[in-house]
């Protein structure tokens, strides 16, 4: 297999470079992290406050933090009841292409996978969507795999303006783009951009990442920045916990967040937290743990440093867990999942990119929710272009 | 009381108490206003979802005055346009001005609100802006042509009480609109201390919302500002802030 680029950190033509300001104080941080210094009083000290640090964060996402799981989530929920009141945003993704020109190593849509490819027509997209609308969706989140060449930014560009015919709000989960690419997304109708550094840790980022665009670790550190700079209203942060070390990057995403709300102080923050589950061909990979309570524990801390982001919860995890943490911490659900490209509008039109957990539909969420008190909210946003 | 009106745009209200709707579950909405007896609800536009399911304005009974509110704007040029599309889908002239750029304290930006005071008010709209009680800004909204002014207790959903009490007050010297405390309030207690200092009016959400018992909470609300109405219009009694006065006279020594 040949390397396109062998240094994680040189940009490939044609990639915006902005100021690395922000990255170079994350990776300061992440670097001196040793999250076995902190004791219980540095923890009962971060419960305390009303607006934690980033050392508080710290102490939270520490062993020492393990006892007071209990503590954490009392306040947590506290928080979310004050800023989102009992309300949960409900959203469904639909992959509009799988085709991948990265290669990385834990992905099931890897170009080195022999998976079945797929891309939706635009007529595809547009059935598709109906179809979801159809549901009672306001919300959608458009994905791609990592390939520029198939799924181009005006592919990407045709399938928001068809989306912004049948939803409130669109959100785009798509490989990292320059700044002029995300205000043109942007000029179509969607308004939130997910990007995922999947690891903090540049040696792991390179060992898992051995080719295509995804390998140069700046350009996608920055990509929630030029989205902001693109205009988009909100930007959402995640690593794939488990990967490596699940509290050192846990503390980069919360960092990471920390100091793009800092210089763009009107941006939507969000969180997700994906961690590793099963897909093919893995069997030479050996992921650290991080069972739900470790899980837990990272969403609880996320909802502590910053009790007005959204924290949405992943299909990847099982209805019970799901279930527990949604009202507590996280605010916003997706439900009906489909993880193969299309679906919504008959079958699955390519291989699907993990397994998912949580198979519920959106009258059965909705149910849920209701049967906890809570109540669904399909839009929160107000088209204004 | 029968002549205690609250005057707004051209309308009255014998509620002083003004209910957000943000934090609760819809199916609540009509119990919470006949407990709270409120005349005057927000809904965040962006929150219609019109035609499709959980539509908040589906459950507004009709004789309550809608105040659609300008949430999600960042700028006065979204909350502009919220205004009028709010207008068109038929939330009437009444606008809750807030604009916020940033997504961390929630506080209002005095200056773009001022902008799109003028804007709205020139339109003919019933403009409320929500704002950071400062008197300059206040003033400022006045000459835009607020129809009330909506200052911060405490920063939006904290439950902390009226902090900015202070500059209330000068405010409430100064500014001759309803003043309408609007975020912050946390217990029925804290707006019967606002209306007792003499506010036209408190807005509370999330204080009811994270009620165990909402329709309790929003009765408990109505109480307390009625109490609190009452008692600033009663006059009240001598309260002495800080000292205790002197037994003996400290002046006792004076003679002729």
């Amino acid at each position: 297999m040949r390397e396109v680029n062998k240094d994680i950190m040189q940009y490939l033509d044609g990639m915006q470079i902005i100021s690395h300001d922000i990255m170079n104080k994350v990776d300061a941080l992440y670097n001196n992290y040793d999250y076995n210094i902190y004791t219980r009083e540095n923890v009962i000290s971060a419960l305390d406050k009303d607006c934690l640090s980033l050392g508080d964060y710290a102490a939270l996402l520490s062993p020492a933090a393990g006892e007071f799981l209990e503590q954490m989530a009392a306040r947590a929920k506290e928080e979310t009841f004050k800023h989102f009141g009992n309300s949960v945003s409900v959203y469904t993704p639909l992959y509009i292409a799988n085709y991948c020109e990265s290669h990385c190593v834990y992905c099931g849509f890897n170009c080195m996978n022999k998976i079945h490819r797929a891309m939706l027509t635009e007529q595809e997209i547009d059935n598709e969507l109906k179809a979801i609308a159809k549901q009672g969706f306001k919300e959608i989140l458009l994905l791609t795999g990592e390939s520029r060449k198939k799924s181009s930014v005006e592919y990407i560009g045709k399938a928001v303006t068809i989306a912004k015919k049948y939803f409130a709000t669109i959100g785009i989960e798509i490989y990292p783009l320059n700044s002029d690419e995300y205000a043109y997304l942007n000029s179509l109708g969607a308004d939130y951009v997910s990007v995922y550094q999947e690891t903090y840790n540049k040696q792991k980022y390179a060992e898992q990442h051995l080719r295509g665009a995804k390998r140069v670790f700046p350009y996608r550190f920055n990509a929630q920045e030029r989205a902001l700079i693109g205009g988009m209203r909100g930007v959402c942060f995640g690593a794939l916990l488990g990967l490596d070390d699940w509290r050192k990057d846990a503390f980069a995403v919360g960092a990471h967040a920390f100091y793009i709300q800092k210089k763009y102080p009107h941006a939507e923050i969000s969180f997700s937290c994906p961690r590793m589950r099963p897909y093919i061909n893995n069997s030479q990979n050996n992921p650290k743990d991080v069972h739900e309570r470790q899980l837990l524990q990272v969403i609880l801390a996320y909802r502590l440093l910053m009790p007005y982001a959204t924290i949405n919860i992943s299909t990847r995890e099982k209805s019970s867990f799901r279930d527990g943490v949604v009202g507590l911490a996280c605010n916003k659900i997706s439900a009906g999942s489909k993880v193969g490209v299309g679906g919504h509008d008959g079958d699955e039109k390519g291989d699907e990119q993990f397994d998912i957990s949580d198979p519920r539909g959106l009258e059965e969420v909705n149910e849920m929710l209701e049967n906890k008190g809570l109540q669904p909210i399909f839009t929160d946003s107000q088209y204004l272009i | 009381m029968q002549q205690d009106k609250l005057r707004i745009g051209g309308k009255e209200f014998d509620s002083r108490f003004i209910l957000g709707s943000g934090k609760f579950s819809l199916k609540f909405m009509k119990s919470v206003i006949e407990n709270a007896e409120v005349e005057m609800v927000t809904v965040a536009l962006r929150r219609a979802n019109i035609g499709g399911g959980n539509n908040i304005l589906d459950y507004i009974p009709n004789n309550i005055t809608l105040l659609p509110n300008t949430s999600g704007a960042r700028t006065a040029a979204e909350a502009v346009r919220i205004a009028r599309l709010a207008r068109e889908v038929g939330c009437g002239n009444f606008v809750k001005l807030e604009i916020i750029g940033d997504s961390k304290y929630l506080l209002p930006d005095n200056n773009e609100t001022v902008k799109a005071t003028e804007i709205l008010a020139n339109e003919g709209f019933i403009v409320m802006p929500y704002m950071y009680p400062d008197l300059y800004a206040a003033r400022a909204l006045v000459s835009a042509g607020a129809s009330a002014v909506m200052p911060l207790g405490s920063p939006i959903g904290t439950n902390k009480g009226i902090r900015t009490k202070d500059f209330i007050k000068i405010l409430l010297d100064e500014i001759d609109l309803p003043i309408i405390v609007d975020a912050g309030i946390g217990r029925p207690s804290e707006a019967a201390e606002a209306m007792e200092m003499g506010v036209s009016a408190v807005m509370a959400n999330t204080a009811i919302a994270t009620a165990g018992n909402v329709d309790l909470m929003a009765a408990a609300f109505k109480n307390a500002v009625i109490a609190g109405r009452q008692a600033y219009l009663a006059g009240l009694g001598r309260v002495l802030e800080s000292k205790a006065e002197a037994s003996s006279p400290l002046t006792g020594f004076l003679e002729d």
